[in-house]
């Protein structure tokens, strides 16, 4: 009997493709709604642009065109001024999952795993039926590559509908056309906003926006210069997980492990190589020749290791001048703050925070703070709650700072808040990439620059408000004086109006000093 | 008499404003710091006063104007009292002035603590008490014992009252004591307590006077307590909560607090003694299994107290103190109920007094 089902099991059972398996998991990278699959889409094809447009030091220019088709059906255009794509390799890029070179490297870039817009086009197919259609030109002297792509979902592999060669009006960049099934809303995560928000973080990129209602948005470039680039960095052994440490071992093209300790990771050079060998009772193997156990004490061995930091002069940061710069151009804000923190390091991986305050002018007063969060430059629009940076927020003490707030809420007030979080790798709380995770570094960065940007908006909250207050009560001077006389006639029987006449003559001979004063509750005169 | 002492010191406060603001000077209030950094304790007479320190209120400063306005206001609903011979309490006070002033969005006063805080400065500028002033605070506390007293021409038995006894007012001045038949006062925290002995006809068979309060000591208690002590000599024993705000009750009775040490010795009563309830009740009479737990608040407030220059150097207190800590714990006056309902009538206090079982 048992062996009949475990043959029967066994008929069953076969490898399911990476393809199929994220079919029926899309949630997982956050298409799990109509209305998300849509910003998704967007979202993983901005962010390819942006990051293409980097590498090859273009300033970019990305327009993006929403079209409803049916009210649950949208085709996404997605255009950019980027370097294009070789040939060969549009197929692999745009319809094989987890196709990329990001994933083996430690650098901060906007995607990681490779799986943003190959998702896309599943998504794209699975839900219309439709094929992707994508332009590319590399150089001016080059022709354009047009192709309709699909995956081949069993294999993992491009499938090709169309291959053409075809005439494009560009010098170099690459256009993607998706039509999916979606819903448009507006609101705090919407598309809109996501384009709004990615053009504050990248103010040397100019973005063009046309929504499905066809309101036309252009974003311009606040500077012309180009980020410093993010440099790529090996691994820190104290930010690596076992199973990473295992692969990299197998894939390493050293033949000793004292080369692979050295070549592989960051900072550790050859006394440290034969210290942490030393200690593990290893000599001088081939990497791939260890055994688990040994492997295992290697690497337990290496995290109690001290090493050096990580160098950290890897990050690219918005910088606060243009994340200033960027606010000013979308906030019609009365005070503007902005600050860059030093690099830190949570278990090897250098990060750096930034963030900046908008306060008054055109902002509500009566609502709650609104909090803007970026990692590596990509604003995160879903999860605001499981956040760290939003932790870190509540666990703020706000009312020194001139804002209202009760007890551990999102403090009220006239107030947008921007926090960028920049990264080798930003540690998301899953594959949808909208949460930042809880280490208690980083939540202990963000306080920091908080307060940094808190202290500065108290400052000047207090010395205006103070100001206010001062030109009203002057007024309030005028208003006490009957009110005083009518009292002290009461009390001494002398005559009010000359009372009245006599205060008011004084308020008008010493306004100025009046207004001057200092504000002590009470002067003490004498002991 | 006295009306035309309080009358004039307040036309005198109205005839110095209005002479300053004719010679165009910035009219200004002159009094004595009120408040913890002038606050002395004198030993000889064992009560907290007001210190030298001397504070300067003008109207002209932004600061300054609104209590500056506060206080002119109270003293001219004084005077109109004053002049018309009628009372207002303290509440009524506050509704007296409490107004919106023309043109703007400003409130005289908007709570009470206001007009309270204006009438004590007032206190202090004038030299004059609130009940010269004729405000009253609002009654407060029940008193019963075979005492006749006279309250404005009527005649008043404190032993034939029924189950409320005398309601205490809060100016207890022009009372006269016609006779008082007693051999000690005993004083409580709680009203819960004091009817528990009225209904036990406590004062009868003690031959003593009860007096409770509801929670801190009214001024009209304190003084009718002190008039008693004085007058009558008759001692004045304590029952409070083993806890901070207990001893704080006794330490307010018999030193004085710092709100009304403008008032200096005419308010404490120094012979008045602490009969309970002492952590050596709570061991005594086995009390153990009604015991609070300290919190936060609890403990600060007690290290607060400990540090009063009267208990810091106080043996018995500091014992107290030391026994408080160490059981981690509080017990309410109620506690000794566990006992019986009567058991606080019958035996804890006769006990307690024929003992003399008290700490001074």
């Amino acid at each position: 009997m048992t062996k009949v089902i475990a043959e029967e099991l066994a008929k069953k059972q076969r490898a399911i493709s990476v393809s199929e398996f994220f079919t029926k998991n899309r949630h997982l990278l956050g298409f799990d709604s109509p209305t998300r699959a849509l910003l998704m889409t967007v979202k993983e094809a901005v962010d390819n642009s942006l990051d293409a447009c980097l590498e090859m030091k273009i300033l970019p220019e990305i327009k993006v065109i929403l079209k409803e088709i049916t009210e649950s059906r949208f085709n996404i255009v997605v255009e950019d001024n980027g370097p294009g794509i070789i040939k060969q390799q549009i197929p692999n890029i745009f319809a094989k999952l987890l196709y990329g070179s990001k994933f083996h490297s430690l650098k901060q870039s906007r995607g990681q795993q490779g799986l943003g817009i190959s998702m896309s086009v599943l998504y794209s197919q699975l839900t219309t039926g439709k094929a992707t259609k994508i332009i590319s030109k590399i150089s001016p002297n080059k022709p354009a590559h047009y192709y309709e792509l699909q995956i081949d979902t069993k294999n993992n592999e491009p499938k090709i509908l169309k291959d053409q060669t075809v005439d494009w009006d560009k010098d170099h960049g690459t256009k993607i056309e998706l039509e999916i099934e979606g819903k448009y809303l507006k609101g705090r995560q919407s598309v809109d906003e996501y384009i709004k928000q990615t053009a504050m973080a990248n103010p040397y990129a100019q973005i063009t926006y046309l929504n499905p209602q066809k309101e036309k948005q252009v974003y311009k470039r606040v500077t012309e210069i180009l980020p410093k680039e993010a440099r790529e960095i090996k691994p820190h052994p104290h930010g690596i997980e076992l199973g990473n440490f295992i692969k990299m071992m197998h894939d390493t093209t050293s033949n000793t492990l004292s080369g692979f300790l050295q070549k592989d990771f960051s900072r550790i050079g050859a006394g440290t190589a034969e210290a942490v060998l030393k200690e593990a009772k290893l000599q001088g193997n081939n990497p791939r020749k260890l055994d688990d156990k040994e492997t295992e004490k290697l690497f337990n061995t290496l995290q109690k290791t001290q090493i050096m930091s990580p160098p950290t002069d890897c990050l690219s940061p918005i910088g606060f001048e243009l994340l200033e710069q960027s606010l000013k151009k979308q906030l019609e804000a009365e005070y503007y703050v902005s600050i860059t923190r030093k690099p830190d390091v949570y278990r090897g991986n250098p990060f750096l925070i930034e963030c900046a305050i908008a306060y008054g002018g055109n902002i509500p007063q009566d609502s709650t703070l609104r909090l803007v969060r970026f990692a590596n430059k990509v604003p995160l629009l879903y999860q605001q709650g499981g956040c760290a940076i939003t932790e870190s927020v509540l666990d703020t003490n706000w009312k020194p700072y001139g804002l209202q707030q009760s007890g551990s809420n999102m403090p009220v007030g006239p107030a947008v808040l921007v926090v960028h979080m920049a990264s080798v790798w930003v540690p998301f709380t899953s594959e949808s990439k909208e949460a930042v995770a809880h280490y208690p570094e980083i939540i202990k960065e963000i306080k920091l620059a908080l307060q940094e940007c808190g202290r500065k908006l108290g400052l000047y909250i207090r010395k205006n408000i103070r100001a206010k207050e001062q030109r009203e009560k002057a007024g309030l001077f005028e208003n006490y004086i009957p009110e005083l006389a009518s009292s002290i006639s009461n009390l001494s029987g002398d005559n009010k109006s000359e009372i009245e006449n006599d205060l008011k003559k004084i308020l008008k001979k010493h306004i100025k000093n009046i207004l001057g004063e200092n504000e002590d509750e009470n002067q003490q005169v004498r002991e | 008499m006295k009306t035309n002492k309080s009358e004039n010191n307040l036309k005198e406060l109205g005839k110095d404003l209005s002479k300053q603001i004719k010679k165009g000077k910035d009219p200004s209030l002159t009094f004595t710091l009120r408040g913890l950094t002038n606050i002395v304790f004198d030993k000889k007479t064992k009560s907290l006063s007001l210190g030298n320190k001397k504070l300067m209120r003008t109207f002209f400063n932004l600061a300054h104007a609104k209590k500056f306005l506060q206080t002119i206001e109270i003293a001219s609903v004084s005077k109109n009292l004053i002049k018309e011979e009628k009372h207002a309490s303290l509440r009524d006070a506050f509704y007296q002035i409490k107004r919106t002033i023309p043109n703007t969005k400003v409130n005289i006063v908007d709570e009470q603590p206001e007009s309270d805080k204006a009438i004590e400065d007032l206190e202090v500028i004038t030299g004059l008490s609130r009940e010269q002033l004729n405000f009253n605070a609002n009654k407060n506390g029940s008193v019963a014992g075979r005492v006749v007293i006279s309250d404005k021409g009527d005649t008043i038995d404190w032993s034939k009252l029924g189950s409320g006894g005398w309601s205490i007012p809060s100016n207890v001045e022009d009372i006269k004591f016609k006779k008082v038949n007693a051999k000690y006062i005993l004083y409580m925290e709680k009203a819960a307590v004091w009817e528990r002995l009225h209904e036990d006809k406590f004062w009868e068979k003690q031959n003593c006077i009860i007096i409770s309060s509801q929670g801190q000591t009214t001024r009209g208690i304190r003084r009718l307590l002190q008039r008693l002590s004085e007058e009558y000599k008759l001692p004045i024993y304590i029952l409070t909560d083993f806890d901070a705000w207990g001893f704080y009750i006794y330490s307010v009775i018999k030193y004085g607090s710092i709100a009304l040490a403008h008032l200096g010795s005419k308010m404490t009563i120094p012979t008045v003694k602490f009969l309970g309830i002492t952590a050596n009740d709570i061991e005594h009479y086995g009390l153990n299994k009604h015991l609070i737990k300290l919190n936060d608040k609890d403990i600060a407030r007690m290290k607060q107290i400990m540090d009063y220059e009267w208990f810091k150097d106080n043996k018995d207190w500091q014992e107290q103190f030391k026994l408080m800590k160490k059981m981690g714990a509080k017990a309410e006056i109620q506690a000794l109920s566990s006992r019986g309902i009567s058991f606080i009538s019958e035996e804890y206090l006769p006990e307690k007094i024929k003992k003399k079982d008290f700490l001074d």
